[in-house]
């Protein structure tokens, strides 16, 4: 095929969110030649809308805090099926990744002393999330975006994965077209890297942007890497949900943890109603503690608004189901209540939360120093992904690593606040060196031709078919509407087996999906491209969410509510099998350490 | 439901029209979901930017009945809906496809401004200290999306197309991010004279006006900038020590 640019790197890392950008520049420092593809433009990915914090045991706030507290919390909230190796380096290592983002030029919001402060977020024992006001994700995307264009490193802009290749068992390439020209491109590589986020565009109510398709996982599953803990998608608790056009647009936690309340249409304050007993001993009694606690009381206990988001998500659900909900269909967000104890108030939320106080104003026409917030679960993040080495983020397919959301393992069954952001730099940077390197010690790898002209005509179906086909977003708003109805945050059976049944016709009109005009930026080619990738991670999600008959974490199942003390020793794992059909199959989680084990128990006090 | 017309670019590499598209319209609506679904019913193949729908990642760029502006920022019940709402690309960027502009000329400017580069840790701990009151600004700058709204609006580049002499708001606001970060040790005041050419800014502040960050470009990136450069330069007594000096 004559059309094709051609392009080389030691390492290729697809994604240039945190987790890409932090893997290009370990990567290159490691003295790699890397290559980094990115499906928007530069600075444009998801990162950029994380709003609370990076959370590292720096101690700056409490010195009770350390990296022993964290991985206790981050094991509690991921309900123990979490990849203890990765929630160890995560804890370990967060508070050198922020320190070393300072050194790159962040500018953390600082504590009176001068040094980094700390806010406090769900699931968190101690304040721990280093931020800036409430645009912690600009911040931390922005720095690696300027330390990384002045490495070495080639940037590809507005470039979308097609398919991996593989040179016998081993990684050796990637097949692409750029979105402007809409030329294809293919990438020899010796090590790649994953790094392409979430799945959050399978459901119609979510914070996601247009890119969270699923991209990562359904290019690593077939490439025969493992996908595990699929079942468990995170459904942050508090997206806006009025007026229509904004619905699923974040809210952040930080609001909560800056003493935002939740209540319901009677005005009560229902978190105090539903506290599970793992969290009792650390929740506090009283509005009273929970407030003080908010403003850095270090003798009292967290309010129940920041439980973990499984648990607010549900108490939401709870209430809006017993018809006690707001007018829309949520619950109310107040902040402006802190009026009542703070007389500057409104100039702290303006302070705090600057990005909210604009995003309400703008677009819902509301001022939150003055009047709540209505909120509502969004489809957030997605804890599953594809199933790594803890140390070296690599796959079960030699030279192909994945780190961030789109890697499994840290999280568990729920993701807390502010572990994305840490999770971007600490598995990013190690997935990074590592590739550099597998690839400093390999030699080429070769890349088989003959599977081009398959893929490339695959990709350009749509074309033949033409405008009068199946309409690409049509196949995708049915996909989503199907998903948030019967795969959401309360599942049951029946059900999920109906979406199962579901698959199969959007299947059908997903290979009839028709574009109309030329390659070059046509957004409709690249939807019908994008629905094979959300369809088989979408199945991915169903199935094992089917045989995990328990509710845990993000999975909560209407006709299994408890959770079952078997299930807790198991992963899910979805392979591709030598037909070509999904394989799931349960994994033993291996024994805790004893020093590990150790530190939970001494942190469950 | 109301109906509402919108009027959008159409076309490639500078060759196009105006064409109307009639959408149903709904309380709470912005322009990017009358685009959206322009293009799912309409128009498979229009091409438009996007991420976050929350003004928060910049992409959605373009102008609204011929002001830059935010699409997802923009809501229609700010605009008069009983006429068409025109819907174009950037004008200061070379176009590519409907809405889509080739911006990475922004890209290459950034890569020619030297960066941070902090000074020895204080602590020994190999960490700073800062005080809020001294990062507040640099702060402010940081706030900034890359919408390059304030490129577009920016005469400078616009009507005079200066993008080889000059780097334009965005990157003057980066640059004084730079410069007064309390950790930076670089001194940049020689290439905003010559390579970054502060000078050719005139203080029109259309660049702050259209900021959707409310960032105050011209008066505390700017200026300042600007004062840097004459104090160094243009001060009457610097001048003459230079002369004496034979610098």
């Amino acid at each position: 095929m004559a059309d094709i640019e051609e392009f080389e790197h030691d390492v290729l890392v697809i994604g240039a969110g945190g987790a890409g950008l932090r893997a290009a520049i370990g990567a290159s420092e490691a003295g790699a030649r890397v290559g980094l593809v990115c499906k928007s433009l530069l600075g444009k990915a998801h990162t950029v809308m994380a709003e609370g914090g990076v959370a590292a045991a720096l101690a700056h706030v409490d010195d009770r805090d350390s990296w022993r507290v964290h991985f206790a919390d981050t094991m509690r909230g991921g309900q123990y099926l979490n990849n203890w190796r990765m929630a160890e380096l995560h804890a370990r290592e967060a508070p050198d990744r922020v320190r070393e983002l300072e050194a790159y030029g962040a500018v953390f919001d600082r504590t009176s002393d001068g040094r980094i402060l700390q806010r406090n977020f769900g699931g968190h024992r101690y304040p721990r999330l280093a931020h800036v006001g409430d645009r912690t994700g600009l911040e931390m995307i922005r720095t690696l975006q300027d330390k990384a264009i002045h490495l070495a490193i080639d940037v590809h802009m507005e470039v979308t994965i097609v398919a991996l290749l593989k040179d016998g068992e081993r990684l050796s390439g990637a097949f692409a077209y750029d979105r402007e020209r809409g030329r294809f491109r293919l990438f020899r590589t010796k090590a790649l890297v994953l790094a392409t986020g979430g799945v959050g565009r399978a459901y119609s109510i979510t914070s996601n942007s247009w890119e969270y398709t699923a991209d990562g996982q359904a290019l690593a599953y077939d490439a025969g890497a493992d996908l595990q803990d699929m079942e468990f998608v995170q459904f942050h608790p508090t997206g806006m949900i009025w007026p229509p056009s904004v619905r699923g647009i974040l809210v952040t936690e930080g609001v909560r943890g800056e003493g935002g309340v939740l209540r319901n249409s009677e005005g009560r304050r229902f978190m105090f109603d539903d506290i599970p007993e793992n969290y009792r001993n650390q929740t506090a009694d009283t509005p009273e503690e929970g407030w003080s606690y908010t403003q850095g009381d270090k003798n009292a206990r967290r309010p129940p608004e920041l439980l973990t988001r499984d648990h607010v998500a549900r108490c939401i659900m709870r209430e809006v189901r017993a018809g006690r909900g707001s007018p829309h269909g949520g619950v109310f967000l107040d902040i402006a209540w802190i009026k009542e104890k703070l007389p500057n108030a409104s100039e702290v939320i303006k302070k705090k939360l600057p990005s909210m106080y604009h995003q309400f104003k703008e677009l819902a026409d509301i001022d939150i120093t003055k009047e709540a917030m209505e909120v509502g679960p969004t489809t957030h993040y997605m804890m599953g992904g594809i199933r790594v080495d803890g140390d070296t983020q690599m796959t079960n397919v030699p030279g192909l690593f994945a780190a961030g959301e789109c890697a499994a393992g840290l999280h568990g069954a729920n993701r807390l606040g502010g572990n994305s952001l840490s999770d971007l730099l600490v598995f990013g940077k190690r997935a990074g060196e590592h590739a550099a390197a597998f690839a400093a010690s390999k030699g080429e790898a070769r890349v088989d031709r003959g599977e081009l002209d398959a893929i490339a005509r695959k990709a350009l179906a749509p074309f033949e078919l033409g405008p009068g086909g199946e309409g690409p977003y049509h196949v995708q708003h049915d996909l989503q509407s199907m998903m948030q109805d019967l795969v959401g945050i309360v599942r049951r059976e029946d059900e999920m087996r109906k979406a199962l049944d579901g698959f199969e016709g959007l299947r059908e009109r997903a290979a009839k999906a028709g574009v109309g005009g030329n390659r070059e930026y046509n957004p409709g080619w690249h939807t019908a491209m994008d629905l094979g990738n959300l369809l088989a991670i979408s199945e991915a999600i169903t199935l094992s969410a089917l045989e995990r008959k328990e509710s845990r974490g993000g999975h909560f199942r209407d006709d299994y509510p408890d959770k079952d003390a078997e299930a807790a020793k198991y992963n899910l794992v979805v392979r591709k099998g030598a037909g070509g059909e999904m394989k799931l199959s349960r994994v033993t989680i291996p024994p805790l350490p004893a020093e590990l084990a150790a530190i939970i128990e001494e942190q469950k006090s | 439901m109301s109906t509402a017309t919108f009027r959008i670019w159409r076309g490639q590499g500078g060759q196009g029209q105006l064409e109307d598209y009639t959408t149903e319209i709904s309380e709470g609506m912005v322009v990017l979901d009358a685009v959206h679904a322009v293009q799912a019913d309409q128009a498979n193949d229009l091409a438009c930017r996007w991420n976050c729908k929350a003004g928060k990642c910049g992409s959605c760029s373009a102008e609204i009945n011929g002001r830059p502006r935010l699409m997802c920022m923009t809501r229609l019940s700010d605009l008069d809906t009983n006429k068409p709402v025109t819907v174009e690309p950037l004008r200061t960027f070379p176009h590519v496809r409907d809405l889509v502009t080739d911006v990475s000329w922004n890209y290459r400017v950034k890569k020619r401004i030297r960066p941070f580069t902090p000074r020895l840790p204080d602590a020994a701990d190999g960490t700073w200290r800062m005080q809020q009151a001294d990062i507040d600004r640099v702060q402010e700058f940081r706030k900034c999306i890359e919408c390059f709204l304030c490129q577009d609006v920016c005469h400078v580049l616009r009507d005079h197309a200066k993008h080889e002499e000059f780097i334009g708001p965005r990157f003057l606001v980066h640059v004084a991010a730079l410069e007064m970060h309390p950790l930076d040790t670089l001194d940049r005041v020689p290439e905003l004279r010559e390579a970054y050419g502060v000078g050719y800014c005139n203080i029109t502040k259309c660049c702050t006006t259209v900021c959707p960050e409310n960032i105050k470009i011209t008066d505390n990136a700017i200026i300042p900038l600007k004062e840097r450069v004459v104090d160094r330069y243009y001060d009457p007594i610097r001048m003459l020590v230079r002369r004496l000096k034979g610098g």
